[in-house]
């Protein structure tokens, strides 16, 4: 599983996880898609943003948990004093309506909710779709029959109801970000499943398995040595775009109010309290609904990206573009 | 086929079983008193002990279940202290918190989540396949990029933000259209119409990118087909060539993947509900978990999951009728 830990940091970091061959041709086919580092710059960023909460509310000189009752009118039901939700030099973004929260912080806070539990949850997808496709397609028919039943029952679930229901169960005192990751997780994983039983089915056909087989490996050593490095490719290509999904997820499920519960926020909590204010305050909806959509679109477009540069096919449409570069760097 | 028919039905029930199971035993485990619930707070420790006894909650686990599954099939009755209450089959047990029977109450609002499903997918079946269709024809010209664009945006939208942002455009600043409700089709289909338009719309900018993607890639391989090649040679129009061949065999996947997503539907409406406040199937679902309604939310997760198994067997079969090379087996 170690190889394939570092997958959902795709955003970050893609490079080091993809086979020796053809990292640096990765990274290179990656680099002349504008869009990817237009989508990696942005994800950068948001990762910094999440990471640096505590030093930018500081800059700041706010905290997303205090009360500025002065800051809204007790008269209208709670709109913020001043023009576009109270933004001022104080509160850059404005404050929360009712409450008066700081919003640049509750939502710098936000980010790391929203950010965490997408990779959490992207982890725990792929660590159990690779631990049980590997099984399906080396075990027994038996067992792969099981696990395929299973697959399948896992992906016909009405996921959003059935994690509905589930963070309804759990008692409130385990803590909601860790649940979110392992609900979104464990209802998810039918799709990475799926993926790695078929790459290992036609892999463990190929000479080298055998040979390895022969040699007298174990079916662990195999799938260890043999079968984890040629699954990195399908499998950072189908957790990329589990990410942008997963922050929907975690929005949406905070959006019903089964997420995570204030005083704590994330984007998809803060909209949950900001269709009550939507007529009166519009930046309140503005603020979270504008980050949740670049943050899924920059994923979206990064992983799409991924794929093209992953996918050998795919990719021979863009070695002109490499090429171009090429000569280019040899006439300058 | 009769084979097939009867094993898709087997393994239909197996995986409701499966659901029911998983379902039940989750909350087996969840804490709290589902009689102190049912009961109210005020209730002594001798009422509460009475509700359980009533609602069956002293029996161990299985013949809990077992009870609840017998109910499903043949209905059970639920004696209420003074009177017997008989709930017909298919009961899925009876509301902690109204007493009311949870199948009549997932009735009466099937009809909300199924306005705001098949409008919804009228809408983003000609929303995708429209832009699928175009992007496929203009193939590596400006409009084809512009579209891709665009699909992806609105596929990267979670359903509840484009919904507050339709709201915040068209109810609040312009107010050129009523706020979202629910008003039966029988008794004013224009007050209908109206009041789910927006919920529709969110649903479509959503749903539509994903048949977009999948309209252009099968038009552009079916394009590419031996067939099509000929009947271009023996000069059909390209107008006939598109909309009588290479189109009807386009739509094949996604015929099955909309037969499928509106199955997934009846579950996933429930951001659209919540945020438009429509009372459908996930409003319910959502109000029942706040306050631990426990047969209410099993009762509506099964039935969310027979939708899902049931649209999943019907792709399968309109596949199968929509394209002659598909044998069932």
């Amino acid at each position: 599983m170690a190889t394939a830990a570092p997958a959902p940091q795709a955003g970050t970091a893609p490079i080091g996880v993809v086979p020796a061959s053809g990292a640096r041709q990765v990274w290179r086919r990656l680099r002349s898609q504008r869009a990817a580092v237009t989508a990696a710059t942005v994800l950068v960023l948001l990762i910094l943003i999440a990471v640096l909460a505590p030093v930018l509310s500081a800059i700041e000189g706010q905290d997303p948990t205090t009360y500025h009752d002065a800051l809204v009118n007790s008269a209208s039901g709670g709109v913020p004093h001043g023009s576009l939700g109270g933004i001022s030099g104080v509160h850059w973004l404005g404050v929360e309506p009712g409450t008066g929260r700081d919003l640049f912080a509750r939502l710098v806070y936000g980010s790391q909710i929203s950010l965490l539990v997408a990779v959490g949850a992207t982890v725990v997808q792929v660590a159990v779709g690779i631990a049980v496709g590997l099984a399906a397609g080396l075990g027994s028919r038996l067992l792969d029959q099981f696990l395929g039943h299973t697959t399948d029952v896992m992906i016909a679930l009405p996921g959003l109801v059935f994690a509905i229901a589930l963070m309804a169960v759990v008692p409130n005192s385990f803590p909601r970000p860790l649940l979110l990751m392992l609900v979104i997780g464990l209802l998810g994983w039918g799709g990475t499943a799926r993926v790695v039983r078929a790459q290992t089915l036609s892999l463990k056909e190929l000479d080298y398995v055998a040979a390895a087989r022969l040699g007298g490996s174990s079916p662990w050593r195999i799938a260890r040595r043999e079968l984890l490095p040629p699954l990195a490719a399908p499998v950072i290509t189908y957790a990329a775009l589990l990410l942008p999904s997963n922050v929907v997820s975690e929005a949406g499920l905070s959006f019903l109010g089964v997420g995570v519960r204030p005083p704590t926020s994330s984007w998809g909590q803060m909209l949950s309290s900001a269709t009550t204010w939507f007529q009166a305050d519009p930046m309140y909806v503005l603020l979270p609904a504008a980050l949740l959509f670049v943050t899924t679109l920059a994923f979206t477009v990064f992983g799409d990206a991924l794929r093209t540069a992953l996918d050998p096919r795919a990719a021979s449409r863009l070695r002109v573009g490499v090429r171009r570069r090429r000569t280019k760097e040899e006439t300058a | 086929m009769s084979g097939y028919v009867l094993r898709r039905l087997a393994g239909m029930v197996a995986v409701l079983l499966v659901l029911s199971v998983v379902i039940y035993a989750a909350f087996y485990i969840a804490p709290g008193d589902p009689a102190q619930i049912a009961c109210g707070l005020k209730c002594s420790p001798a009422q509460v002990a009475q509700v359980r006894e009533q609602l069956g909650l002293a029996d161990p686990v299985y013949v809990q279940y077992a009870h609840f599954l017998g109910g499903i099939v043949a209905g059970r009755d639920f004696s209420t202290g003074t009177a017997v209450m008989h709930c017909h089959a298919p009961c899925l047990g009876i509301s902690y918190r109204s007493g009311e029977q949870v199948t009549s109450m997932i009735l009466q609002r099937l009809p909300v989540t199924g306005s705001l499903a098949l409008g919804g997918m009228v809408l983003w079946l000609l929303l995708g396949v429209g832009t699928g269709l175009l992007s496929a024809l203009r193939r590596g010209r400006p409009t084809e990029r512009a579209l891709t664009g665009l699909t992806m945006a609105g596929n990267a939208v979670p359903v509840f933000v484009i919904g507050l942002m339709l709201l915040i455009v068209f109810c609040s600043t312009l107010q050129w259209l009523p706020f979202p409700s629910y008003v039966p089709l029988t008794s004013d289909p224009q007050a209908w119409f109206w009041g789910l338009l927006l919920p529709w719309v969110s649903l479509a900018v959503v749903e539509s990118a994903k048949y977009a993607r999948l309209t252009r890639s099968s038009m552009l391989e079916t394009l590419a087909e031996d067939h099509i090649r000929t009947f271009r040679a023996y000069g059909v129009s390209e107008r006939r060539l598109v909309t009588r061949h290479a189109l009807r065999a386009a739509l094949t996947p996604v015929i099955a993947l909309s037969a499928l997503d509106l199955g997934t539907m009846f579950g996933s409406a429930v951001l659209t509900e919540s945020l438009f406040g429509l009372p459908g199937l996930g409003k319910m679902l959502v109000s029942s978990v706040a306050v631990v309604d426990l047969p209410v939310v099993v009762g509506v997760v099964m039935v969310t999951g027979f939708c899902v198994v049931l649209a999943n067997a019907a792709a399968d079969v309109l596949y199968a009728v929509a394209d002659r090379r598909v044998v069932l087996s």
